[in-house]
């Protein structure tokens, strides 16, 4: 087998190679642009306290379906990721704590809580489906929720722009405009949830965010236009998805860790051989620049 | 577009149950050029942001002459500008245009246009295409009075403005400061620089001790006035210890 062949073949062999192909296409085009925006607004650790929020809703979701409901539990992990990203935000404003900090203490609750619903009824095969995905079983309803996310995020995204951008920048000359700056947040949020529902789905709870954040952080490595780092961050996404789940074939090895560590390898490469890596030393013009 | 004074009528603010300044009265008539100075922690933030309704009032009102809230140009004193966001400096004046274009409208050729020349008229031009990050502090407080500039504001309320900035752009922004009146803008500006006060400003609040003097900048700023503004102790009041 030709190397040439050894790229295509296992895609045109395999359907469900085809779908998770496609899947992790979606993927990367919706979560790499969100997950630019999240670490701009040093919301990081917001999107990993989310992922973990969403574990319980689809846990419910997962209950209520009486088993692997792609619908119930993505409905379920949107409910939770929202509730918890209002709690957050309302004892944010009402206690000193950092918004990140009160996410931090709630991730852990869901997870808890997410883990036991599942074992409560579901196997521990299920189990391991909740947490760590899916990918190559990936089916048809499965594809279209994810397109139908990436499609509505892409959208909100462009349409939202500039309020977004100028709440990230400038906050108190949104509120001077009289702009609802806040609402725009919750748009986002909104976004960053369900492209993690999105990635759940395939990747699990815990990878779903590596999606969103090992790509974007790869990108900032490259670029300091906004634009060019979000489709690069895309691109790193896509790519890393092709590339890990030929590893993954040709190797016998899950495919979910080998996209994410895909997107981990383009991290490091970058970070070596970007001229703003560690070669520039401090990531950056000032120390507090990056992640 | 025809607006009256803003007015102070025996407004008191209340911080954390501390009264910050009380039963100040007065006015800031169209046009009017007036500095607000105090020593440190005597308010005078807390006044611009008590006119913008930003704080509550704990005692008196304030009124506004017609103007709204998007008739106001503000720049704080404490700026949550995350500079290192990669927007470039003519987004950033662009975002001045709010009023023209929204959230969502295009910024066509004339806002453009005034962005380029609000840009010019700061001494930024050749920096229009940089990210805001390659910016010095000078050079971003001239982006910001470029911004103020595009916004088109009929009152403007600068807090402690020139703070940090080395003599050529003070004078530099100072002097828009002066063009902004000129045209009939009201300008209310918090300020520590007693000469820049005296040349320029032809009336002051001083806050002092709680409350405010208001008058014209000759009579307020005498060397008795500016003691006990700024030689006193922290300003008690009754209830509070000593
Ligand atoms: N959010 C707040 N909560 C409680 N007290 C406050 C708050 N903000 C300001 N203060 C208090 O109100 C008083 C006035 O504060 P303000 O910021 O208006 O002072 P300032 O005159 O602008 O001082 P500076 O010259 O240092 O800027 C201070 O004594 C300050 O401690
Ligand atoms: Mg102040």
């Amino acid at each position: 087998m030709s190397i040439l062949a050894g790229l295509w073949e296992p895609f045109a062999t395999f359907g469900f190679m085809r779908r998770a192909l496609v899947a992790s296409i979606t993927l990367g085009m919706g979560a790499g642009p969100v997950g630019v925006l999240l670490q701009l607004r040093r919301m990081s650790l917001i999107g990993d306290a989310m992922s973990h929020a969403i574990l319980p809703g689809a846990a419910i979701g997962f209950l209520a379906a009486g088993g692997l409901s792609l619908t119930a539990m993505g409905l379920g992990g949107i409910a939770a990721g929202l509730g918890v990203a209002l709690l957050a935000g309302l004892v944010s404003r009402r206690t000193h704590l950092a918004e990140d900090a009160s996410f931090a203490s709630f991730y852990l609750t869901s997870l808890a809580l997410g883990v036991l619903i599942v074992s409560a009824r579901g196997s521990n095969i299920d189990l391991l489906h909740v947490l760590f995905g899916t990918i190559l079983a990936i089916d048809g309803p499965a594809l279209y929720l994810m397109a139908g996310i990436t499609t509505l995020s892409l959208f909100l995204l462009s349409f939202i722009w500039r309020p977004l951008v100028m709440e990230c920048v400038d906050p108190g000359f949104m509120r001077m405009t009289g702009s609802r700056g806040a609402l725009y947040h919750m748009v986002f949020l909104f976004l960053v949830v369900i492209n993690l529902v999105a990635g759940f789905e395939a990747l699990g709870t815990l990878m779903s965010v590596g999606m969103m954040m090992v790509p974007a952080a790869t990108a900032r490595l490259w670029t300091r236009r906004l634009v060019p780092m979000m489709a690069l961050s895309a691109m790193v996404g896509m790519l890393a998805g092709f590339t890990g789940l030929l590893v993954s074939y040709h190797f016998r090895l899950a495919a979910g860790p080998c996209i994410i560590l895909t997107c981990s390898a383009a991290y490091l490469f970058s970070l070596i051989a970007s001229p703003v890596g560690i070669r520039a030393g401090g990531g950056g013009s000032s120390p507090f620049r990056s992640h | 577009m025809s607006y009256g004074a803003i007015g102070l009528d025996d407004a008191g603010v209340t911080l954390h149950g501390t009264p910050v300044w009380q039963h100040v009265t007065g006015s800031f008539p169209p046009g009017s050029m007036t500095a607000i100075a105090g020593a440190n922690g005597a308010g005078k933030s807390t006044l611009l942001r008590a006119i913008l309704g930003e704080v509550p009032l704990a005692a008196g009102r304030i009124t506004l002459g017609g103007l709204r809230a998007q008739d106001f140009g503000y720049l704080p004193q404490a700026r949550i500008i995350d500079r290192a966001f990669p927007i470039s400096v003519t987004d950033m004046v662009l975002s001045g245009a709010w009023r023209q274009t929204g959230a969502f409208g295009a910024a066509g050729r004339t806002v453009r246009q005034r962005a380029a020349d609000a840009l010019r008229r700061v001494g930024l031009e050749k920096q229009a295409g940089r990210m805001i990050d390659a910016l010095s502090a000078g050079q971003f407080q001239r982006l910001l009075f470029a911004r103020l500039l595009m916004t088109d504001a009929t009152v403007i309320m600068l807090d402690e403005p020139f703070t940090a900035l080395d003599a050529p752009t003070t004078q530099d922004l100072l002097a828009l400061v002066r063009e902004w009146h000129a045209q009939g803008r009201t300008i209310i500006a918090v300020l520590h620089d007693m000469h820049q006060i005296r040349t320029c400003f032809p009336h002051v609040v001083l806050l002092s001790g709680g409350q405010a003097i208001w008058g014209e900048t000759a009579r307020i700023l005498t060397p008795g006035m500016l003691q006990r503004a700024y030689d006193t102790p922290q300003p008690t009041w009754a209830g509070s210890p000593a």
